[in-house]
């Protein structure tokens, strides 16, 4: 309906004229509001794409293709045991407050988040480090008890910024970091609004003020584009209004990757989840390219494993389980399992979610499976999928980049446990040798879509909208952030 | 003074049922804001900084405790005071809810009394035609349409959003939009309650009578109607007025409005508990003091409701 109306608005409107090329504000939408601006106290992605590279800056970074970038480290060195990374920290960094950064503020930062009372939401990035010393004030010496593949990449994250001891308490609600960009206000439920750090380290930025909007309405969000009142929706609400973007010049409609391995996850502590041959009948059971289709606008690429295309040592497996009902019946029957057995899909409230439900029951029922499908909320998702592991099956995009080590942990909600998987990925994280890591990364890949704990379903799309005259903007999200620092506007 | 007690009462049962609510609800604030990424040891420190590892009488005494004295604590998710968060919020719904209250009086009265002045003619089935379609006209579409009309098309207005009352005309600007989507129910209500309310008394024995005496009919109508008209009208307004302020979550989030609906729906999603808690009691408080003073309006215009 409200695309109709749209287009029936859009017949006879006037293109109103742009604004003045002199233009140096941005005004970016969101649809969540941050809970807090500390990205070391909460795992919501909301706090990154606002602060992350514009607010807060750790010693490595993560760029737009996914790529580890120096930092506020110029360079480091690691010993040939993997155990020992110098930092070369950059001189005359100061924070938005004036206060210095130094190799006492990497001392502080990470000794916070591995404190016993820390609340960061990635504790386990930490826990590789043993020490961190300071021979002299530019150069911080980080010992690891056992070397990590993933250490600089992990250092890059939103969770391991650099924080001043000295504010490092009030930045849920007045962040104070060493970025391009300084916070002004926080008028709350509406917006969050920076301003050009005059005294940045590295190249000026090109804006002199940046709005973050929160327009949760997928309605709401497509006026606000369309009456220019938002410059850029990097993450848009409403994929089916992009088609009415795409033919509208004054617009630009970008489709990149995410992180997101969105999954059919299973409970394998419970039956019939625990015998691989359900598992894989499912997998051949669902068409990956029609629930693409159906829920992302044909965005998004099938994955056969917890990994997506784009990142370093990805191997193809979705010919794995090929779309083959016949197939899945036959390892249903297999497996014992009668025709109109029931399972309960718990649907947490992202679209990918609600709408992948409907489309994933109706291909069960094809195989002989009812699907029961049950819409929750977050807060229950995480309370009872995530941690106490009451469920069946649930639709879920992990959207941590290269988290194959949830596989491998102790206690998950999927409770995957297989001893030959940890051996695997102990044997990965503790390589040194490049090649080796490469080798051991497909290897776990291969692992994983050979038992498919989960359904591997697709990559979720990144699919942004902004102003055709708007330059720099992150098109893929290798870590959830709006990066600013780069982005102007065209004459 | 009784009625002080009965005020008391009503929050405290309100308190109870609102604290044990969110109790039962699954999920807590700690465990929604680390999400993936909880592990057993930063959960429990989360929950030991947000002081749910407390026993639960201890939380809700000091809960109780804390509004007595006028504290309304700190957000668990924001981290700000409530108070504050409220106030701000307020600062949006409240005006709001004003003026789609006057708006759909100024509109919807003058039209109901006018179509029981001529009732069974043009304007009389005029008024019942729009009031039905103003009744059936959801808010949040009417919102959808005034935006793609004036936002979107004529550009004359924002398309949402609100910046703070710092900008008095920009901040006007964007409540007017939202206020018409939100009066427009309401004054079909108010037009069909006023036509009806007006009717019963123009055929009631005592403005016969003074038809008889010769007294005008429009005299009739502005005399004797209308004044006993206001009692039903009074009511529906009051039940209107507290609807206004909880229904505003719909044409809130069309309008990306920050209002106290928005708050309330966000702070339930992230199990805010100590806003949640407070914003439904500031609601109850102010469902019952309006009640309140609907019953004394009542009481002053209609002797025969006083007690003997």
């Amino acid at each position: 309906m409200a695309r109709t109306l749209l287009a029936i608005a859009l017949v006879g409107a006037a293109i109103p004229a742009m604004a003045a090329s002199a233009k140096d504000t941005l005004t970016l939408g969101m649809v969540l509001e941050p809970p807090g601006l500390d990205p070391t106290a909460g795992a919501a992605s909301a706090i990154r794409e606002v602060t992350y590279a514009n607010v807060f800056e750790g010693l490595t970074r993560i760029d737009r293709d996914g790529a580890v970038q120096p930092d506020l480290a110029e360079g480091w060195k690691v010993r040939d045991d993997g155990l020992t990374y110098t930092f070369r920290l950059i001189d005359g960094v100061k924070f938005h407050d004036g206060s210095p950064f130094d190799c006492a503020v990497v001392q502080f930062s990470y000794g916070r988040a591995m404190a016993p009372d820390s609340v960061n939401a990635q504790k386990g990035l930490f826990e590789p480090i043993a020490k961190v010393d300071c021979p002299d004030p530019r150069t911080a010496v980080v010992t690891l008890k056992h070397p990590s593949a993933l250490f600089v990449f992990g250092m890059g994250w939103g969770d391991a910024v650099m924080v001043s001891p000295k504010t490092a308490a009030d930045n849920k609600t007045h962040p104070v970091g060493t970025g391009p960009y300084r916070f002004t206000r926080w008028v709350q439920g509406d917006r969050v609004e920076l301003e050009r750090n005059p005294d940045y380290w590295g190249a000026r930025p090109k804006l002199s003020k940046v709005t973050f909007r929160f327009v949760a309405d997928p309605a709401a969000a497509t006026s606000a584009m369309l009456a220019g009142d938002i410059d850029a929706f990097p993450i848009f609400p409403a994929p089916e209004a992009v088609d009415q973007f795409k033919s509208d010049a004054r617009f630009a409609v970008h489709v990149g990757t995410t992180e997101g391995k969105t999954l059919l996850a299973l409970n394998e502590s419970r039956k019939p989840f625990d015998d691989v041959r359900v598992r894989r009948a499912l997998a051949h059971a669902i068409d990956r390219k029609a629930l693409v289709d159906a829920t992302q606008s044909g965005f998004g690429a099938p994955i056969g494993s917890h990994y997506v295309p784009g990142d370093p040592g990805y191997v193809d497996l979705t010919p794995t389980y090929p779309f083959d009902p016949a197939r899945a019946r036959a390892l249903l029957a297999e497996a014992g399992i009668k025709p109109g057995t029931t399972i309960t899909i718990a649907l947490p409230p992202p679209p990918y979610a609600r709408r992948g439900g409907e489309v994933i029951a109706a291909m069960l029922g094809d195989v002989g499976i009812t699907a029961k499908l049950e819409p929750i909320e977050w807060a229950q998702w995480i309370d009872q999928v995530f941690l106490k592991s009451q469920f069946d099956a649930t639709v879920i995009s992990h959207t941590e980049a290269r988290d194959l080590d949830i596989y491998a942990r102790d206690k998950y909600y999927f409770n995957y446990n297989n001893p030959d998987y940890r051996a695997l990925y102990a044997k990965y994280t503790l390589s040194t040798d490049a090649k080796a890591t490469t080798d051991l990364l497909g290897a776990l890949q291969r692992k994983l879509a050979d038992d498919e704990p989960n359904v591997f379903l697709f990559a979720l799309p990144k699919v942004g909208i902004w102003n055709a005259k708007l330059r720099g903007l992150w098109e893929n999200d290798p870590v959830p952030a709006n990066d600013v620092g780069g982005v102007s506007w065209a004459d | 003074m009784q009625k002080g007690f009965a005020l008391a009462a009503t929050l405290l049962a309100a308190a109870v049922v609102v604290f044990l609510a969110l109790e039962v609800l699954p999920g807590d604030p700690a465990a929604v804001s680390l999400g993936t990424g909880a592990r057993p040891d930063t959960l429990a420190a989360l929950r030991a900084q947000m002081g749910l590892d407390q026993p639960l009488p201890w939380r809700f005494g000091s809960w109780i405790g804390r509004l007595v004295t006028g504290d309304f604590g700190h957000s668990i998710t924001y981290g700000t005071p409530v108070a504050q968060l409220i106030a701000q919020r307020i600062a949006v719904t409240a005006p709001l809810a004003v003026a789609a209250s006057v708006l759909a009086t100024v509109v919807g009265l003058p039209l109901g009394v006018l179509a029981a002045a001529r009732r069974g003619r043009l304007a009389d089935r005029a008024v019942r035609v729009g009031s039905q379609v103003g009744l059936a006209v959801p808010n949040f579409w009417l919102g959808l349409l005034l935006v793609l009309l004036f936002a979107v098309h004529l550009g004359w207005l924002p398309a949402g959003g609100f910046g703070g009352w710092s900008d008095p005309l920009a901040a006007a600007r964007a409540l007017l939009l939202p206020a018409v989507a939100l009066a427009l129910p309401q004054a079909a209500v108010l037009a069909r309650v006023a036509r009806g309310a007006t009717l019963e008394t123009l055929q009631a024995d005592y403005v016969r009578t003074a038809r008889a005496r010769g007294l005008s009919r429009s005299a009739a109508l502005w005399r004797h109607a209308v004044p006993n008209a206001l009692g039903p009208m009074l009511t529906i307004w009051g039940l209107q007025l507290a609807f206004l302020l909880a229904g505003a979550v719909i044409v809130e989030n069309v309008f990306a409005l920050p209002g106290l609906g928005r708050l309330l729906f966000q702070s339930v999603t992230s199990r805010d508990l100590v806003v949640v808690e407070d914003l439904v009691l500031l609601l109850v408080a102010v469902v019952v003091v309006v009640n309140a003073v609907i019953d004394a309006l009542q009481l002053a215009l209609d002797p025969r409701l006083r007690p003997a």
